[in-house]
Order: C-alpha cells, then sequence, then structure tokens
C-alpha cells in the first residue's frame, strides 16, 4: 500500500481489561493524514485507554494495530516515536526539576554531543514563538516554577518539536485544560495550520465547542465502545450529547425514593463551595442521598472535604450539625490500613465505642466486625484475617462498614464505586437508601450517572461551583451533561 | 542572569517578571545557601581563632575534607535517583582496608577487587530497579556486608597505603592548600557531567519524574545502574583518598561517613526526592561539615564529649534556614 494514503494508525477490535473492569470492548478507530479527529466520550468512556494505546504505552489484551499501513507486532512508545507518534498525555510528563530546554532534551535521544543545551533551547523557544506569540516563557526556567498553563504550553511545544524521527500525528489530551481563553485559542489556530499541512491530530476534550470548531471528524465513545464517528458537521451540540449519554431510557427506583421522604427533616448540612460567586448553597436534610455531579476534578472532592473538616472545626460558609464519616474513593492511598485486619479497619471509626477502660476491647471490636459482616455480606471466612485477603469490591464493603457502623449521621461518599462490580455496587445501592430511611444523611460524589438515579437531589459542579440544581424528577443524564459541559457557564 | 525578553505580552508581562524575578531571588537565595553557612562557620573560626586562617591552618582542619567530598557526591548521585545508600560508610571502610593492604602487595588484585565492588554497586541498582526494592534496606543489609569484608581483609587495624597514594595526598601545591583544590576540582568535574552533559540530564529526570523518563522511551533499569555505579566510584575514590591521608587503615574507619554523606547532600542544597541535588553545592556541603566538625568545635572550647551533638545542633539550624527559604519560595 503507498504510504501517501495509508491511515496513520489503525486499531481493528481493540479491548482491554483491568481486572474485572472493561475498559475497552472491541473498539475500531482510526486516522487518516490530514485530519482532526475529535474523541468525546464521559469519563471512563474509555477514550484515555484507547489513547494510551495508539500511544504505546498500554498494549490491547486482543487487537491489532497498524501503523501506515503495515502491522506492528511490537508495539511501544519508542516504535510510536520513530513512527511520528507523539502524545500530549492529560497528568503533566514534564521533570520539575529540569529546565525547559532540558525537558526538551529528553523526548530527543538525538540531542547530545556539544552544544546541545543550544540546539534543545532554539528548538523548544522556536516552537513556543510558533505556537504561542508572546508565551514569556525561557528556554532556561525551571519547569517546577512555572504555573500550571505554562507548564501545559511547553509540553504541548514539546510534542510538536521535531528533529530526527517523523512527526505525523500528535494526541492531544484534554490540552486547553489549564489554558486561558487567549493561548488556548492560540493552541486550537496552530492545530489547525498543522492539519492543514498534511499532519494529523487527536483532540480530546471536554470543552465540546472546541472540538465542534476544531475537529474534521468526532468519534463518540460511551462504556468503552466507539458509538457514532461522524464528519464533524454532521453533529451539533444536542446531537453529541445525546451520543455520549445514551438516549436509551433507564429504569429508575425513582418511586420507592419518593415514596419514603420524609416531609420536613432537619438540616444536617449547608455548604458554599470556596469558589462559589453566586449564593448558592448544596443542602442536605435528615434522610437526604444528595448527589454531586459533573466532571471529574471540579471541586466535589475539595466540597466533601471542606465539609469533612468543618464538622471538627468551624468553617466559614459551611454548616454542619451532627457526626461525619467518609468513605475514601482511592481506598489504597486514602481508605486501607494495609497491615490491619478486615476487624481493625472497621472499628478505626469506632474507636470510642469500643473501648473498655483505656483499652480497646477485642471482643467489642469482633462484635462490630460480625455485625456488619452479616448485613452488608463481607466474602471472607474470618474477620481477622488481612484486609488484603479480600477482592477490591469486599474491600470498599469494609470501608463503607466502617462509615455506617459508626456514630456518624452524615455519611460523605467520595466516588466510593470506582472499580467495582456490579454485584457489589447493588448490594451497596441498597444499603445507602435503607440507612437513609433510617435518618441517615448522604452526600454521594459519583463520576457514574446510573448511580445518581439513587439520589433525592442532584448538584451539577464545574470549575468549583455549583452550576445546576436538579430534583429528582428533573434528572436526565442529558441535562447534566449539558450543565457540566456548558461551554461559558 | 537571565537574557532580555524581547516579547512584549499583553499586560501580564510586567506581573510575570515581577513574579520572575522573585523567584529568580527565591532560588539565587537558596543556591547561595551552601555557600552561606560556609562563609559563616569560617567567620566564627576566624573569630575564635584568626590563627587559624592561614595555609597551614586550612591544610589541618580541612585534613579530611576530599574524603569526605567524594562519599558525600558518592551518596549524592544516589539521591539524585531518589534512592538513599546507608552502606557507602562502611564502604568506604571496606576499600580503605583493600588499599592498604591488597592494593599495595599486589596491585593488580586489588585494583580487580575495587573494579568489582564498583559492579556491586551497579547489581544493587539493578536489584533495586528490578524488584522494586527499598534502597534504605539493601543498602542498610549491604552495610554490614561491606563492614564484614573489611574486617576479614584487615581482621585489626594496620596495613599501609601505597607509596604513590601516599604521595599524591601529600602534595603541597604553592598558595592554596591542597584540599581546597581537589574540592573545588572534584565539585566543578561532577558538575559538568551531571548538570551539563546530555545523559545528566537523564539520570537528573530519573530522579525528577520516571515515568515522564519511561514514556519518553529511556531505561529506568539503565539510569539506576550508572547513578548506583557512580556512587560506587566514587565511594572507592572517597575510600583512597582517606587511607593516602591517614596512611594506615581499620575496618571501622569510615562508618561515621554515612551520616555524614547524606548531611552533606542536604547541607548542599540537594532535596532527598525530585532529583533536586547540586555537585558543587554538595562538595561545599561537605567542607562546612568538616569544618564545622572538630576544627570549629574545638575552637569553641566544647568538650569532645558534645561535640556530636553540637554538630547535630548547627546541622538543624542551617536545614531550618533551607526550609523558610524554600517557604517563600512557594
Amino acid at each position: 500500500m503507498p504510504e501517501g494514503n495509508a491511515d496513520i494508525i489503525r486499531l481493528n477490535g481493540a479491548e482491554k481489561h483491568f481486572g474485572a473492569v472493561r475498559a475497552l470492548g472491541g473498539v475500531d478507530f482510526h486516522v487518516g493524514p490530514g485530519e482532526c479527529v475529535g474523541l468525546v466520550g464521559h469519563n471512563g468512556a474509555g477514550k484515555s485507554t484507547l489513547m494510551h494505546m495508539v500511544a504505546g504505552t498500554l498494549v490491547p489484551d486482543s487487537g491489532q494495530i497498524g501503523v501506515h499501513g503495515d502491522t506492528e507486532d511490537n508495539y511501544s512508545v519508542s516504535r510510536a516515536q520513530q513512527l511520528g507518534i507523539r502524545c500530549v498525555f492529560q497528568e503533566l510528563s514534564l521533570c520539575p526539576n529540569l529546565s525547559v530546554a532540558e525537558n526538551t532534551r529528553i523526548n530527543h535521544a538525538s540531542l547530545r554531543g556539544f552544544g546541545w543545551r543550544r540546539k534543545a533551547a532554539e528548538l523548544i523557544a522556536a516552537k513556543l514563538d510558533e505556537i504561542f506569540p508572546g508565551h514569556s516563557i525561557s528556554a532556561s526556567d525551571i519547569v517546577g516554577d512555572l504555573s500550571i498553563g505554562r507548564r501545559q504550553m511547553v509540553e504541548v511545544a514539546r510534542a510538536f518539536t521535531v528533529t530526527q524521527d517523523r512527526l505525523d500525528l500528535v494526541i492531544l489530551d484534554e490540552p486547553t485544560s489549564s489554558l486561558d481563553a487567549h493561548t488556548a485559542g492560540q493552541l486550537l489556530a496552530f492545530v489547525r495550520r498543522f492539519v492543514a499541512g498534511g499532519k494529523s491530530c487527536i483532540l480530546i476534550s471536554h470543552v465540546l465547542g472546541e472540538v465542534l470548531r476544531n475537529a474534521d471528524r468526532i468519534v463518540v465513545m460511551r462504556d468503552g465502545k466507539v458509538v457514532v464517528a461522524d464528519a464533524a458537521s454532521a453533529f451539533d451540540r444536542d446531537r453529541l450529547v445525546t451520543a455520549m449519554g445514551g438516549a436509551e431510557a433507564r429504569q429508575k427506583i425513582a418511586a420507592q425514593i419518593a415514596a419514603a421522604k420524609p416531609a420536613a427533616s432537619p438540616l444536617r448540612v449547608r455548604a458554599r463551595p470556596a469558589a462559589q460567586k453566586d449564593g448558592t448553597d448544596l443542602v442536605a436534610c435528615a434522610g437526604e442521598i444528595i448527589g454531586l455531579a459533573g466532571l471529574a476534578g471540579h471541586g466535589q472532592t475539595d466540597l466533601l472535604l471542606a465539609i469533612f473538616t468543618a464538622a471538627s472545626r468551624a468553617r466559614a460558609g459551611i454548616e454542619v450539625t451532627a457526626p461525619v464519616a467518609l468513605v475514601a474513593g482511592d481506598r489504597q492511598s486514602d481508605g486501607i490500613f494495609p497491615q490491619w485486619s478486615i476487624a481493625e479497619n472497621i472499628g478505626i471509626r469506632s474507636l470510642a465505642r469500643l473501648r473498655s477502660g483505656l483499652l480497646i476491647s477485642p471482643q467489642r471490636e469482633a462484635e462490630l466486625a460480625a455485625f456488619w459482616q452479616k448485613k452488608i455480606g463481607i466474602r471472607t471466612p474470618d474477620m481477622n484475617n488481612n484486609i488484603f485477603s479480600l477482592s477490591g469490591g469486599n474491600q470498599q464493603k469494609a470501608l463503607f462498614a466502617r462509615a455506617l457502623g459508626s456514630d456518624a449521621q452524615i455519611v460523605l461518599m467520595d466516588d466510593p464505586m470506582r472499580g467495582v462490580d456490579i454485584g457489589t455496587k447493588l448490594e451497596v445501592y441498597d444499603l445507602v437508601r435503607e440507612e437513609a430511611a433510617r435518618g441517615r444523611t448522604f452526600l454521594w460524589y459519583t463520576t457514574e450517572t446510573e448511580e445518581l438515579d439513587n439520589c433525592d437531589h442532584i448538584y451539577v459542579f464545574k470549575n468549583g461551583r455549583i452550576v445546576a440544581n436538579l430534583g429528582r424528577d428533573e434528572l436526565t443524564e442529558e441535562k447534566i451533561i449539558q450543565s457540566s459541559f456548558g461551554d461559558a457557564a | 542572569m537571565r537574557p532580555e525578553m524581547t516579547t512584549a505580552s499583553l499586560d501580564t508581562a510586567a506581573r510575570t517578571s515581577a513574579e520572575r524575578g522573585a523567584l529568580a531571588r527565591a532560588r539565587l537565595l537558596r543556591g547561595l545557601l551552601p555557600a552561606l553557612s560556609l562563609a559563616l562557620v569560617l567567620l566564627a573560626i576566624a573569630w575564635l581563632n584568626p590563627r587559624a586562617i592561614s595555609y597551614f591552618g586550612f591544610s589541618l582542619m580541612l585534613n579530611l575534607a576530599i574524603p569526605i567530598a567524594l562519599a558525600t557526591i558518592a551518596q549524592m548521585f544516589v539521591i539524585a535517583g531518589n534512592e538513599l545508600d546507608l552502606s557507602i560508610g562502611t564502604f568506604v571502610g571496606f576499600v580503605g582496608c583493600v588499599t592498604a593492604t591488597w592494593l599495595k602487595d599486589a596491585p593488580l588484585i586489588g585494583a580487580a577487587i575495587l573494579l568489582g565492588s564498583i559492579g556491586v554497586y551497579a547489581l544493587l541498582g539493578a536489584l533495586i530497579h528490578l524488584r522494586n526494592l527499598p534502597s534504605i534496606v539493601v543498602t542498610l543489609g549491604m552495610s554490614f556486608v561491606w563492614q564484614g569484608l573489611a574486617i576479614l581483609v584487615l581482621p585489626k587495624p594496620g596495613g599501609k597505603a601505597p607509596d604513590w597514594l601516599l604521595g599524591l595526598m601529600a602534595f603541597k601545591p604553592p598558595f592554596v592548600p591542597f584540599p581546597i583544590i581537589a574540592a573545588l576540582v572534584i565539585g566543578l568535574i561532577v558538575h559538568f557531567g551531571l548538570m551539563r552533559t546530555s545523559y545528566g540530564v537523564i539520570l537528573r529526570g530519573s530522579g525528577g519524574n520516571p515515568a515522564a523518563l519511561g514514556r519518553a522511551g529511556w531505561s529506568l533499569l539503565k539510569t539506576k545502574i550508572v547513578l548506583f555505579a557512580l556512587a560506587g566510584l566514587f565511594g572507592v575514590l572517597s575510600g583512597m583518598a582517606l587511607i593516602g591521608i591517614t596512611t594506615s587503615a581499620d575496618a571501622n574507619i569510615g562508618n561515621g561517613y554515612t551520616l555524614l554523606a547524606i548531611a552533606g547532600v542536604i547541607l548542599g542544597g540537594g532535596e532527598f526526592v525530585g532529583g533536586r541535588v547540586s555537585p558543587i553545592g554538595a562538595v561545599i556541603g561537605a567542607l562546612t561539615l568538616a569544618l564545622a566538625a572538630s576544627p570549629l568545635l574545638t575552637f569553641m572550647h566544647i568538650p569532645p564529649d558534645w561535640q556530636v551533638a553540637a554538630n547535630g545542633a548547627i546541622l538543624i539550624i542551617v536545614l531550618a534556614a533551607r526550609v523558610l527559604i524554600s517557604r517563600r519560595e512557594r
């Protein structure tokens, strides 16, 4: 096949599993020369996984990768570099202890020998001037001293520098997330020039307008699959949103929740995010399940942590009237005590009640553990086993037991169902509703829209602020996506 | 220092340059801190005993500075890769024992042993990377291995340094004492190698953001091996220099160097994680420690029993000053 006509990259039937979670289920994807492909989808739709495969940092469990028309059997990062494929990852991949020029050298093995520093500095400075005129970044600046926006500019510019290897395709994963409107505009204009020059780009962005205006073709992903792929001109905002959210109706558990809802219950939490300019508060009463929605990292976790701190120490703008417990999202780093038994992990939030005299009573600890083992169904022969003897889902159940077994009347959940199998999820949903009916309050941040069906009330977050406030009857996935993707909210 | 900005950029330029000036000042201050602490110690010595500030005085006070500086550089390579070497002290002792016995009596075998020990260091780096072991544990274990080997080689204090080594270390250049020249040369050579060469960037990057380096296609195994091998090399140089000065060896001769080397790196502006190290700073840190150790405290009439504690107090003061300055940088 003549190289000029071949796709730059083509993936056929790419599949990837992480443990029990299917991240990609048989995706076909290709990028031709001279086109900008927009890739959109909700969190966890599989975009990043797919891009890691294109960049060579992840190997698919099954499926084929072809580059420039040839099938690649041992595809890797260095192979991708040779073949002219670069990626600007969402998480910054600069070394903060090195200068801008030195970071450029890292991506170019050929920058060495006498005078390499000058060459590297000239290379990156020229590219920065080309993409971001008036950028005020010096090649000798130490990256750690630069603001997050400037770091992103350096990272983007670095991906477009060329020395020895060819450059055909640059993947930009949320390239404008830390840029202001002016520099974002400069970057997107450069992308258009780059594509007009016969090269290609993949543009991933949560700002739908950016994708609609700059992509030639748009690929929409959902639940690890490509659901629509079409020319950009065939899309408008509404069609994109519908494609991302899934048009099929979801059966809801609304009725039973609405029925159980007490008429007027005491206020438990009133909180205002630090970045909130208008007077919108998050309000939660006893017996309510409140959902915190929106894209990941838009201030939901910050607010939960602020509420958690406010419970023990007064804080401006936040009112908490009952004891609080937090179920951490990242259970490995924030939730579990790795050296401890399951029972000890459950009891840690309730030590005051487990005490007899000055010491912890092992008997009471065991009683508490046994009660919750039965109630929440932790599958283990012995609660004195190490917590790591449990599967991921059961570890998460133990963390729920820690919160629910405590005296806390308010339970904060920081996207706790990440990577948990569906069976466990359903069990926990039931438990949460049951506990809410008994008067407990739940604040539930989740990135999975289905989980919001369990909530009485949903606050949608964007850029650290509440941008929408939906009652349970108003809740539709489109509405949430509309507000969290609002370009000029 | 910085090239003038020629691009006029909106109204942010003014704010940017102000904020940048502040950053540059803080960085300069931090860079100068090791030199400042050295100057402070020197001033204190000059005030307490003006006669010490002379060719002869420095030669005497900095007697052991060269091996300390070399051991500090060895530790610095390990710290540059976000690891810690707790065996460098006993390793220096082992090298000393080999130098005072094999290297004098059978130079070829002695040289082979020393080269082999550098190879062991390289293998340790590979082991730590491949098995993802904590370097503290591995090197703590190795410290007993080196100590044991040192005792095997030289069961009781003795041996003699090779004559060429004695001659080298007794070198008396005009005007400037040898330890100062040696420290300068060591600092500059390592600075060039680690801070200016293109592979030095990769070595430091492996401490700054290993994931990014791996994504760019570099072998993290290789960087770790190189860093540990360099640590081994400078450990060998340190042990040889030490024996050149003391003329004979003892299996315990280097034991204090482990902590001295770590303190020297930190005093010199290095950080335990993040690949932020400074070879020149590390050498200055080593000199400061060498001076602050016995000479200063002796002049202050602090009894020997209290010198170790006083040494620690000096360390805490300097490190606290560093933290204050880096906090202002944030």
